[in-house]
C-alpha cells in the first residue's frame, strides 16, 4: 500500500501551493481551492428514462475528483453532460446548471467547450492514423498551431503522458499497433496537446493491466497540476489512490461527496459504508 | 438404439447431404461458367482482339479495341457520376439518417431504384438524354449505369460507416472537431476500405449489363467520340454478336464474354484483398 501514501503527499503539498478562496461550497472538501466546474441541479434523461436526479458537485481546480458507484448508477452519464458528448445520443434531454469557470457550459459553443474540458473513454479509442496525426488531431481541427509547431507539441504531449519514450521512433507507424496501455496512454497525450482545463476520464483503465493502470494513474498525478481532473472509476482502490475527492452515485443521485479519506474512512451515509465496504455492488 | 434416434440421425444425414448438395451445385456452377468461356472464348482472345477494330461482315479476324475502350468510357461515365453521388447519400444516411422520415424516405426510394428492371433505366435515360441531345452516346449510357450505380454505393457506403465504432466517433468530438471534420478525418478513413471494395464491386456490376445500353449508347463497329456518337461496349458485342449467324462472330462473342468476365472477376478479387488486408490491420 505505497501508492495511497504517495498520492497523499501529493495531495497535501498540492493544497499548499493554491491557496484557498472564499468557500463556495457546502463540501468541505471543495474549499481548499477554486472551483473550476460546478454542477447544479442537473437532471438527465434518456427518453424516458431518468439517469440523474438533481446533481450538484463541485470540481475544485487542479484537482483529482473520482466518481464511484456500482453500474448504471449514473457517474459515466453525468460525466458525459460535463461535456456535452451525451447530446450526441438521440432522445437525451439534460436540465439543470453547469458552469466552466462560471460560464453556462450549457450555452456554450459546443467544440470550444470540448477544447477546453478533454475526455478519455473506457476502451482506447485511437483514430486510424500514425501515432503523431493521432496527437495533432485536436490541434489541427483547432487550429491551435501552425504546421511547423506541430512536432513540437506532439513530443510535449507524448512526453506529458509518459508515452514519448516507447514511440519516440515509430511516430509515423498506425496508432494500432501499440499495445491497449499504450492506447490509452495515446488517447491522454491527444487529449492533452490541446491544454484542456478539465481531463474527463471514463473508467480509464478497465480494460487494462495492472501494469498500465498504475502508468496512468502516476500520470493523472504528475498532470494535476495542469488541469482539473474528474475520473469515473469501478475500482476504489484506484480512488483512494488517485483522488483528492471522491463522489458516491448510487441509482442516479449522488449520496455523498467529501475529501477522498473521510468518504473511504468515515463516510457520512450508510449506502457510502455499504459500498466501500463491499457489501453490495 | 430405439426407432426415434434412427429417425432423428437418419434426418440429420438427409439434410447435411441436402444443403451439401446445393452449396456444391451453387459453386459449380460458377466455376461451369468459366470453363465453357474459357474453352469456348479462350482460341479467339489474341492480340488483335485488344487492338483491332471489327472486321466486316463475312472477314474472319478482327477485334473489339473500340468496345473495350468504349465500355471503359460509359462505365468510367457511371462512376464518375454514380460514385460521388452514392457516397454522400451513403455518408448522409449513415450519419443523419439514424431517424426522421426523410431518411427512411431516401433508403426505401434507395431499396426502389435497386430494384427497378434494368431496361426501364436505359428508357428513361434515352427519354431523358438520347431525345434533347439527338443521338446516341456513351454519355447516355454512362447516366444510364449511374442510376444503377448510386443505390449500390449508397447502402455499401452506409453499411460501412455504420460499422465505425460510436467511441471513435466520440474520441473525435471530445476534441473540439465538428461533426462534419469527425466524418472527414476519422469516420470516412476508418472505414475507406470498405467503401472502397462497395464501389468496385458497384462497379463490377454495373459493367455487365447491356440492357441499359440499348437505347442509349448503342453500338458502334468503328471507333467513336463518347460524347456525341453510339459507342461500342463489350455487353452490347456480345449481344450482336452471339444473335448473329456466323461462327467467326459466334467465337468473338465467346472472347467477348471471357474478357468482360475476367475483368469482372480480377475486380471482384482485388475488392475482396483490399477489404481482409484492412481487417488484419485494424486488428493489429
Amino acid at each position: 500500500m505505497n501508492a495511497p501514501a504517495k498520492a497523499k503527499s501529493k495531495q497535501s503539498s498540492d493544497a499548499m501551493n493554491t491557496p484557498g478562496e472564499a468557500p463556495v461550497s457546502e463540501a468541505p472538501a471543495t474549499a481548499q481551492a477554486p472551483v473550476k466546474m460546478r454542477a447544479s441541479g442537473v437532471n438527465f434523461h434518456y427518453g424516458s428514462f431518468r439517469a440523474l436526479y438533481d446533481i450538484s458537485l463541485d470540481f475544485p481546480a487542479n484537482k483529482v475528483t473520482a466518481l464511484i458507484g456500482p453500474s448504471g448508477c449514473g457517474k459515466s452519464t453525468f460525466l458525459r453532460s460535463l461535456n456535452r458528448i451525451n447530446e450526441t445520443l438521440r432522445g437525451t434531454r439534460i436540465d439543470g446548471e453547469i458552469t466552466l469557470d462560471g460560464e453556462d457550459v450549457l450555452k456554450m459553443d459546443v467544440t470550444s467547450l470540448r477544447r477546453r474540458v478533454g475526455m478519455v473513454f473506457q476502451r482506447p479509442n485511437p483514430f486510424p492514423k500514425s501515432i503523431f496525426e493521432n496527437v495533432a488531431y485536436g490541434v489541427r481541427v483547432n487550429g491551435l498551431a501552425s504546421r511547423s509547431e506541430l512536432p513540437e507539441i506532439v513530443e510535449k504531449s507524448l512526453r506529458r503522458a509518459a508515452l514519448w519514450d516507447e514511440v519516440r521512433d515509430k511516430l509515423n507507424e498506425s496508432a494500432h499497433a501499440l499495445s491497449g496501455g499504450q492506447q490509452q496512454r495515446l488517447c491522454i497525450a491527444r487529449g492533452l496537446a490541446v491544454n484542456p482545463e478539465v481531463l474527463l476520464l471514463d473508467e480509464p483503465c478497465s480494460a487494462l493491466d495492472p501494469i498500465a493502470t498504475a502508468k496512468i494513474e502516476d500520470l493523472l498525478v504528475a498532470i494535476k497540476d495542469q488541469c482539473t481532473i474528474v475520473i469515473v472509476t469501478h475500482n476504489m482502490q484506484q480512488a483512494a489512490r488517485v483522488a483528492d475527492n471522491t463522489g458516491f452515485f448510487l441509482l442516479g443521485r449522488l449520496i455523498e461527496h467529501d475529501r477522498t479519506d473521510v468518504i473511504f474512512k468515515n463516510p457520512a451515509k450508510r449506502e457510502t459504508e455499504d459500498y466501500i465496504t463491499g457489501r453490495f455492488g | 438404439m430405439t426407432a426415434r434416434n434412427l429417425y432423428r440421425k437418419t434426418l440429420n444425414n438427409v439434410m447435411l447431404t441436402l444443403t451439401g448438395v446445393c452449396a456444391f451445385v451453387t459453386v459449380s456452377t460458377l466455376f461451369v461458367v468459366l470453363a465453357y468461356l474459357v474453352y469456348n472464348g479462350a482460341t479467339s482472345v489474341n492480340l488483335d482482339f485488344f487492338t483491332k477494330l471489327p472486321k466486316p461482315t463475312g472477314e474472319a479476324g478482327g477485334g473489339m479495341a473500340n468496345a473495350i475502350v468504349g465500355s471503359a468510357e460509359i462505365v468510367g461515365f457511371a462512376a464518375l457520376v454514380g460514385v460521388p453521388i452514392g457516397f454522400f447519400t451513403g455518408v448522409y444516411l449513415s450519419e443523419w439518417g439514424a431517424d426522421g422520415t426523410f431518411a427512411f424516405v431516401i433508403r426505401y426510394m434507395c431499396d426502389l431504384l435497386n430494384g427497378v428492371p434494368s431496361i426501364v433505366v436505359g428508357i428513361f435515360a434515352s427519354i431523358v438524354i438520347v431525345k434533347p441531345m439527338g443521338s446516341f452516346s456513351a454519355l447516355a449510357g454512362g447516366f444510364a449505369l449511374s442510376l444503377m450505380m448510386i443505390p449500390i454505393t449508397a447502402k455499401s457506403t452506409e453499411q460501412f460507416l455504420l460499422e465505425v465504432p460510436r467511441t471513435l466517433r466520440e474520441g473525435s468530438l471530445a476534441l473540439g472537431a465538428s461533426k462534419w471534420r469527425t466524418i472527414a478525418s476519422v469516420v470516412v478513413p476508418a472505414a475507406r476500405r470498405g467503401i472502397m471494395t462497395g464501389i468496385i464491386l458497384g462497379i463490377a456490376r454495373i459493367s455487365g449489363e447491356a440492357a441499359p445500353l440499348l437505347f442509349t449508347s448503342l453500338n458502334n463497329e468503328y471507333w467513336s467520340n463518347p460524347f456525341k456518337e453510339p459507342t461500342a461496349s463489350l455487353p452490347y458485342m456480345i449481344y450482336t454478336r452471339a444473335l448473329s449467324p456466323y461462327d467467326d462472330w459466334h467465337r468473338q462473342a465467346w472472347a467477348a464474354g471471357l474478357v468482360l468476365l475476367g475483368l469482372v472477376l480480377i475486380a471482384n478479387i482485388a475488392a475482396r484483398l483490399i477489404l481482409t488486408r484492412g481487417n488484419s490491420a485494424a486488428r493489429g
